[in-house]
């Protein structure tokens, strides 16, 4: 197998508190390839956005890397220096936040804050940026961007800043986007045209995304891999279409019955009782055993370790742990 | 486990002891030093007759020749020591100090409450009236913000000033500064109540006892005050600092207190004219006080709102 | 763009007027303007006469009309303690003032926004801790204190610098200057701290407030997501986010500067308009504090119309004439 582009291995992530330190992550591992799109699912606190704050080294303090390593094209990232660091972050991996609506600098033109991007990590002269920033524009699907380039963020709607908050990660042509929940501050309306220009634009350019959501349906309609969190550890990872048709962790089967389909029509959606335990009462074993509709004892004593499976297939539960690893 | 067993039940003293707000000034260590600062000098103050080693204002106690007596040196004529020397009639600083904060904190309390009780009924008014008297009340918070509190008092002062008949202007000079302390500083009460009370009408048990014919003006006092408590508290403790610094200055300008009634403030603009003969002291002890004073109730407004507002840590 | 200048500068006359119908008030009903003027030993036939030349005979709304009209004309009556027109009397202390307040308010824009950014990017450093907790002593400390503890450090005891006064002054036209001659520098320095320091602290504490909040914003998050360096992020999106606020209030307290003027004239003895008023009210001096009035509200409407076209001028979002969100 080839080298990913992304290498994420038994990432923690703590956040020390006056109570004791919270584990926000949890060894944490995953692959990203060449051009993949990864979805990273999981419920508001599962560690989806730290996962990808800690990818560009932008973790809130006090938050830290407490141990683990990520790996870009197998260099490690996580220990660099911070202004070897920021090289990464724009021109290698670009990211994009939740709300268009408070990711752009209010006092400078969109022309201003892609120019300043571009110029940053590309040796080219204000004229040649622009024509850039231009054409990005462009390409995000903003109509008349020579026109509008000159215009302040609030000129435009949330899903044309989105646009720009698109254009604005991939001016310097990353390898790597990560969109964090990039459509939730959106209208319904436009929350798929962004999820399109996302895709394209990133396919086009062969850059790999790591979108973060918490919605099913967004990944099963453009994810290549599904990885899908539960209280900062890593439930379940495999190809979308295995992951939907049969899920293994129990909890990915109740995600998965809480997507709406075509196929389903008279059945309820079901739900997984109960929620997601908060950072600092997380019980002992698997994280998600009050909940689980097939708890075994051992589940509320050991931690299960994440197994590889048929696929290309990963899932961390008991149910499908080697024999004797529960004692081990 | 099992070693801490708490009281069955806890007296009144006990939980004040035990809230948030006075564990949060047992622990910390500003709030618990401004707390003593400003205590002392306040006891110190209110027990002047009693505390003083000399009543600096009964012309019998003087003694001339203690003039310019240094701190801690004895005096040449009468070998009386006195801890922070003596002006230039002889009078003991120390005591002129406590008299003299007792006076910079009676107005700077006066200034307060008076400040509070016409904030707090205006929030009221405009927050329960609405319409135009709400916006009119408003615009003159308004315009009266964009005024530093100090330069009001002054204009107030003087305007008042030039009021009031010449025969009265002494006498009355104390209760002018309050009126103009107090006026220019009602503001930040109004609107913290205002506020407030445009949350608490619209509520439906304002709503109920309007129905049942209780007066509504009652309601929303009994309600709303103890709402209101926590943030008018924090600008009175911060407003006393401020009053207390405006009352010094306008004295120290010469346009405040009369020299018989001197403040902190009078006392400082008294030791400057001995700064330049070297008697250091007269303008010091007097300056130190009130820094400390100023300084302690400040740091204890800053912390009560802290620790008020936990939001803000 | 016009309707909003036009706007603010109805507003801006309507507080004028309001502020001379007090200055009026004062100067109409306070004491006796006929007796201030004349004194004791006039006569009854003298004093109607004069009361006839002052209009004082005329309905009381005419009087007020005619009031605006002189104050507009620069006609602020005659100093009852100086028996000269009040106008002229301020002329003369305004440069002393203007020079004063301007410099200190240029130091306290200039150092409090400079410590405000040090102390906001280097939050735990010694360094910052030991400005802040300074600052607070700062804030605590009153205007007239700083005065007098400087003049006993460096006047009294080190002798390096004047303690009153505004040393020699040099006539331009009808200004007097006091910044072409060494004494009259070395004479402004104290004063110039005394009255900017307050200012300076808050501003300090006030940049530094907001660098901390802005730096929090999603968009310094997106600009470091961006990879732009530090010192970008930190001046050019952080420090412009932070002035829009800081504009606001340092040009607010421009005004204040102009009232703490009153006491580090006094301090100092500085021959300026503040030090002026206070010897008005000390002397009930009515035409002078009823002047000083609307020249003190004058000078506080003018500001404000200042910064708030400054703020539309720094904030893109205020400029309404282009239009909402287009698509």
């Amino acid at each position: 197998m080839a080298e990913p582009l992304l290498s994420v291995r038994d990432l923690v992530v703590e956040f020390p508190t006056r109570r004791g330190t919270l584990r926000a992550l949890d060894r944490v591992s995953f692959d990203i390839g060449e051009g993949e799109v990864l979805g990273m699912v999981g419920e508001s606190g599962a560690g989806k956005s730290i996962t990808g704050s800690a990818i560009i080294g932008l973790i809130d303090r006090p938050g830290r890397i407490a141990g683990g390593e990520i790996r870009l094209r197998g260099e490690r990232i996580d220990t660099l220096p911070e202004d070897k660091l920021r090289r990464i972050r724009g021109k290698r991996i670009g990211m994009v936040f939740q709300d268009p609506l408070t990711s752009l600098n209010p006092l400078y033109t969109v022309a201003q804050q892609l120019i300043e991007t571009i110029r940053t990590h590309l040796d080219v002269s204000e004229r040649e940026a622009r024509e850039r920033a231009v054409a990005l524009l462009d390409q995000v699907g903003i109509p008349a961007a020579r026109r509008r380039i000159d215009d302040y963020p609030h000129h435009f709607s949330g899903g044309m800043r989105q646009r720009v908050v698109i254009a604005l990660a991939l001016a310097a042509e990353p390898e790597l986007v990560i969109a964090d929940e990039p459509t939730t501050a959106l209208d319904v309306s436009v929350q798929a045209q962004i999820i399109d220009v996302l895709r394209d634009i990133c396919a086009d350019r062969g850059a790999a995304v790591m979108l973060i959501t918490h919605d099913m349906g967004v990944i099963a309609e453009t994810a290549d891999r599904v990885a899908v969190l539960y209280a900062g550890r890593m439930a379940e990872i495999g190809p979308v279409r295995d992951v939907i048709k049969a899920a293994e962790h129990p909890y990915t089967s109740g995600l998965m019955g809480s997507i709406p389909t075509l196929a389903q029509t008279a059945d309820r959606l079901t739900q997984i009782p109960g929620s997601m335990p908060r950072l600092d009462a997380i019980p002992q074993g698997c994280a998600f055993n009050p909940r689980c509709p097939r708890v075994m004892p051992h589940c509320r004593t050991d931690q299960p370790p994440l197994t590889p499976r048929a696929q290309g297939r990963q899932v961390a539960c008991w149910l499908y742990a080697p024999a004797g690893a529960a004692h081990g | 486990m099992g070693e801490f067993i708490p009281e069955d039940r806890p007296n009144a003293l006990r939980r004040a002891w035990d809230s948030d707000l006075a564990y949060s000034f047992r622990t910390s260590p500003v709030a618990l030093v401004s707390g003593i600062v400003a205590l002392t000098i306040i006891l110190g103050a209110v027990l002047a007759p009693w505390v003083a080693p000399h009543n600096p204002f009964d012309p019998a106690t003087l003694n001339l020749m203690e003039g310019f007596t240094p701190p801690m040196e004895p005096n040449a004529f009468t070998g009386n020591v006195f801890w922070l020397g003596t002006d230039n009639q002889g009078r003991d600083v120390f005591s002129t100090i406590l008299y003299g904060a007792r006076t910079s904190l009676f107005v700077g309390f006066m200034a307060v409450l008076f400040a509070m009780v016409l904030g707090i009924t205006l929030g009221l008014t405009a927050g329960f009236r609405g319409g135009w008297v709400d916006g009119l009340l408003m615009r003159i918070a308004d315009v009266q913000l964009t005024f530093p509190s100090i330069l009001l008092a002054l204009l107030i002062f003087g305007v008042a000033r030039g009021f009031i008949p010449p025969a009265l202007r002494e006498a009355l000079a104390i209760w002018v500064l309050i009126v103009a302390i107090g006026l220019s500083d009602w503001v930040q009460y109004a609107r913290v109540v205002r506020g407030a009370t445009m949350v608490e009408k619209n509520k439906e048990y304002v709503q109920a006892a309007r129905v049942i014919g209780a007066h509504p003006v009652k309601i929303l006092v009994r309600h709303i005050l103890p709402n209101v408590m926590g943030p008018v508290l924090v600008i009175a403790t911060i407003g006393l600092a401020l009053a207390i610094i405006a009352e010094a200055t306008l004295s120290f300008l010469g346009v405040g207190l009369p020299p018989t009634q001197p403040s902190l403030g009078t006392l400082i603009r008294i030791g400057q004219g001995f700064l330049f003969s070297g008697e250091w002291w007269i303008l010091a002890f007097p300056a130190a006080a009130l820094l400390a004073l100023a300084l302690s109730v400040n740091l204890l407004g800053d912390w009560l709102r802290d620790a008020l507002n936990p939001r803000l840590r | 763009m016009i309707a909003f200048i036009l706007r603010r500068l109805a507003q801006s006359v309507v507080v004028m007027l309001v502020v001379a119908l007090i200055s009026f008030a004062l100067f109409r009903y306070v004491g006796d303007p006929v007796a201030s003027l004349l004194g004791q030993e006039a006569t009854a036939a003298d004093r109607e006469a004069l009361r006839a030349r002052l209009g004082l005979d005329q309905p009381i709304w005419v009087q007020f009309y005619e009031y605006i009209g002189r104050v507009l004309r620069g006609d602020f009556g005659i100093s009852y303690r100086l028996q000269q027109p009040v106008a002229q009397l301020i002329m003369q202390r305004l440069p002393a003032t203007l020079e004063l307040a301007l410099v200190s308010g240029i130091a306290a824009f200039v150092f409090g926004v400079a410590l405000g950014v040090y102390t906001a990017l280097n939050r735990r450093g010694w360094i910052s801790n030991a400005i802040m907790t300074i600052s607070l002593i700062g804030v605590s400390l009153p205007t007239f204190l700083i005065g007098v503890l400087l003049i006993w450090v460096f006047a009294v005891e080190l002798q390096w610098l004047p303690s009153f006064g505004r040393g020699e002054v040099v006539e331009l036209g009808w200004w007097r200057t006091g910044f072409l001659t060494e004494s009259g520098r070395a004479a402004l320095i104290l004063p110039a701290i005394t009255l900017g320091l307050y200012q300076l602290t808050l501003i300090m504490r006030l940049v530094r407030a907001e660098m901390l909040e802005v730096l929090r914003t999603d968009y310094i998050r997106f600009a470091r997501a961006r990879g732009l360096s530090n010192r970008a992020i930190h001046f050019g999106h952080a420090l412009k986010n932070t002035l829009v606020p800081v504009i606001t209030i340092t040009g607010l307290q421009m005004g204040s500067i102009i009232a703490f003027a009153i006491i580090t004239e006094t301090v100092f003895q500085w021959p300026g308009v503040g030090a002026f008023f206070i010897n008005a009210v000390r002397f009930v001096d009515v035409p002078v504090m009823a002047a000083y009035l609307m020249l003190i509200a004058l000078i506080f409407v003018v500001i404000n119309l200042i910064v708030d076209l400054l703020y539309y001028v720094v904030d893109p979002r205020l400029r309404v004439d282009r239009g909402a969100a287009r698509h």
